[in-house]
C-alpha cells in the first residue's frame, strides 16, 4: 500500500537495512529493566558450560588481552541504526580460545547481572564477529549504554549485544533468551528483517 | 528474579544464572505471525498541542494486553518504507479497533506524516499487537509511572481495568503517576483528572497542580512512596506489585533511581524507554 503523500527522508544510505532509519549523532537508550549498578571494580565476566576450563575475568584481566576494535554500523530492532560508529575492547575469539570450546558446544547464552539474557548460535560470536567492548567512539562506555562492559554483535539486531554483560554460557542446545521468549526473533538478522518470532 | 529456583539451562553443576523474568511467567502469543493489515482511521482527536489519537478499525483485530504496541508502516511510491511502534491506548475491551496516540516529534518522519496527512477515512497499514514484557494482565497490583507520551500504555491499563470492573470482572488495584511539563501537555488530562482521578497522581514539572496543590517540580520520592507502599511494590518477588515505568531516557533514568531510593526492588521494575539519549 502506497501512503498517499509520503516520500520519506531524502538521502537514504545504502548501509541502512530495510525498515531502518539513520539516527545520526544520537544513540538511543533502550532497556527492559532498571539500570544495574555495575562498576569497573565489581564487573566480572565468566565463560562456562561446554568449555574445557571455565574462566572468570575482571576489568584488569580483559584489559591484559590483545585489544580489538569495531568500526561500522549497528541496528536496533526498534528501527534506528547508527552508521559509522566505533567500539573497542576484545574479540570474543580471544576469550573462547583461552577456555577451550568443546566440540559439543553449538549455542551460547549471554547474560547480565540484571538477569537479562540472549541466545546466539556459537557461529555468530566467533570468527571476528563479536566483542566485549568498554569504549565507544574513544570514550568509556557509559552505564546507560551497558558500561562498564557490554557485548557487541553488530551483524545482528542490537538486543543481542547484551548490556552489562557478566557471562557467556556455552550450551549443546539452543535456549531462548529474554526477548526471544518475549516474541522476538531467534536470530535477529537486520538484512532479513528478522524482528519478530516467525519473521 | 535473581533467586529463581529453576535452572536456566538444565545443565548440571553450573551456577544458577540470574533471571529477569520468572520462567513460569505466561508470555502472550506475540510471537505468532502478526501480518500487516490495512486498517481504516475512523476518528482523530487532538490530545495535547503535539499529540493526536488515531482510532483505527481493523478487520483482523486480535485482543491486546495493556502495554502492547502496534507497528505503523508508511510506504513511498519508490518502495521506501518507514515504520515505528506505538502503544495501544484503547483497551482490549474496545473490540475491533485500536487507538494509537502519536506524539509529533521534531522532524519526525512518521509522526509528522501521520499528523499532517492522515484523517478520518484514510487507510493505515499496521501490524500487531506485539510485546511480551511490558504488559499488564489484570491479576497483579501495579504502580504505573509515565512521563509525556509514556503515559499512553499506562492509560490503557486504567481504561482496561475500568472496563473490567464495569463488566463485573475482578481486577487488581493500580495507581498511575502521570508526569508532564504542564497540564496542557498532560496526555488524557480530562480523563486522568476526571473519571480516573482516584487512581492517578498528576506531576507537573512547570506548574502547580490545581487540585491538591502539588507545587511545580520534577518527580519526587513523595509522589511515589505512598502508592508504592500501599500497592505492595516494596515487597518484590511474586507477592509484590509490579512497577511499569515508561518515558524518555532522562525521565525513566530519574524515576528508576527514585523508585529504588524509596525501596522498590530493581527486579520489580519493568521499563519501556523511547527517544534519543
Amino acid at each position: 500500500m502506497i501512503s498517499d503523500g509520503f516520500s520519506g527522508r531524502r538521502g537514504r544510505d545504502p548501509r541502512l537495512p530495510p525498515g531502518q532509519y539513520d539516527v545520526g549523532g544520537s544513540f538511543p537508550v533502550l532497556t527492559a529493566e532498571a539500570t544495574p549498578n555495575v562498576t569497573q571494580e565489581t564487573w566480572t565476566f565468566r565463560v562456562d558450560g561446554e568449555v574445557e576450563t571455565p574462566t572468570t575475568w575482571d576489568w584488569a584481566g580483559v584489559h591484559a588481552l590483545p585489544g580489538s576494535a569495531y568500526e561500522g554500523d549497528i541496528h536496533c530492532v526498534t528501527t534506528w541504526s547508527k552508521l559509522g560508529t566505533s567500539f573497542s575492547g576484545v574479540s570474543l575469539d580471544v576469550l573462547l580460545e583461552q577456555v577451550g570450546v568443546r566440540p559439543s558446544a553449538t549455542h551460547v547464552l549471554a547474560w547480565a547481572s540484571s538477569g537479562y539474557t540472549t541466545n546466539l548460535p556459537l557461529a555468530d560470536v566467533t570468527g571476528g564477529r563479536a566483542w566485549l567492548v568498554w569504549e565507544h567512539e574513544g570514550q568509556p562506555l557509559s552505564t546507560e549504554h551497558g558500561g562498564p562492559v557490554r557485548m557487541l554483535v553488530p551483524h545482528l539486531y542490537f538486543w543481542k549485544s547484551t548490556k552489562w554483560v557478566a557471562g557467556l554460557r556455552l550450551l549443546d542446545h539452543d535456549e531462548p533468551g529474554f526477548w526471544e521468549r518475549n516474541g522476538y526473533h531467534e536470530r535477529g538478522e537486520p538484512w532479513a528483517e528478522q524482528r519478530y518470532a516467525g519473521d | 528474579m535473581t533467586d529463581s529456583t529453576e535452572s536456566t539451562d538444565g545443565a548440571e553443576g553450573l551456577p544458577q544464572l540470574p533471571q529477569l523474568d520468572s520462567p513460569r511467567r505466561r508470555v502472550p502469543p506475540t510471537g505468532a505471525k502478526r501480518p500487516w493489515q490495512t486498517g481504516t482511521v475512523t476518528e482523530v482527536r487532538q490530545e495535547t498541542p503535539h499529540a493526536r489519537t488515531f482510532r483505527v478499525q481493523l478487520a483482523e483485530w486480535q485482543p491486546h494486553l495493556p502495554g502492547q504496541n502496534y507497528l505503523v508502516r508508511l510506504t513511498a511510491p519508490d518502495g521506501y518504507r518507514a515504520q515505528r511502534s506505538y502503544s495501544a491506548a484503547s483497551p482490549p475491551e474496545d473490540p475491533g479497533v485500536v487507538e494509537l496516540t502519536v506524539d509529533r516529534l521534531p522532524d519526525g518522519e512518521v509522526s509528522g506524516y501521520l499528523h499532517e496527512h492522515v484523517g478520518v477515512g484514510d487507510p493505515l497499514e499496521v501490524r500487531g499487537p506485539f510485546g511480551g514484557w511490558f504488559v499488564w494482565r489484570g491479576d497483579r497490583p501495579a504502580l504505573l509511572v509515565g512521563g509525556g507520551s509514556g503515559v499512553v500504555p499506562l492509560a490503557c491499563v486504567l481504561r482496561s481495568r475500568a472496563a473490567r470492573l464495569a463488566g463485573g470482572r475482578e481486577s487488581a488495584p493500580v495507581h498511575l503517576v502521570a508526569a508532564a511539563r504542564t497540564r496542557a501537555e498532560l496526555f488524557y488530562a480530562d480523563e486522568l483528572t476526571g473519571p480516573f482521578a482516584q487512581d492517578t497522581t498528576v506531576v507537573l514539572s512547570r506548574e502547580d497542580v490545581a487540585t491538591g496543590g502539588r507545587p511545580a517540580g520534577r518527580l519526587r520520592a513523595e509522589d511515589l512512596l505512598p502508592h508504592a507502599e500501599r500497592l505492595g511494590a516494596l515487597a518484590g518477588g511474586e507477592d509484590g506489585a509490579d512497577v511499569f515505568l515508561c518515558g524518555s531516557t532522562p525521565f525513566t533514568t530519574a524515576a528508576e533511581r527514585l523508585l529504588q531510593e524509596v525501596g522498590v526492588p530493581a527486579d520489580a521494575i519493568r521499563v519501556e524507554r523511547f527517544g534519543p539519549s
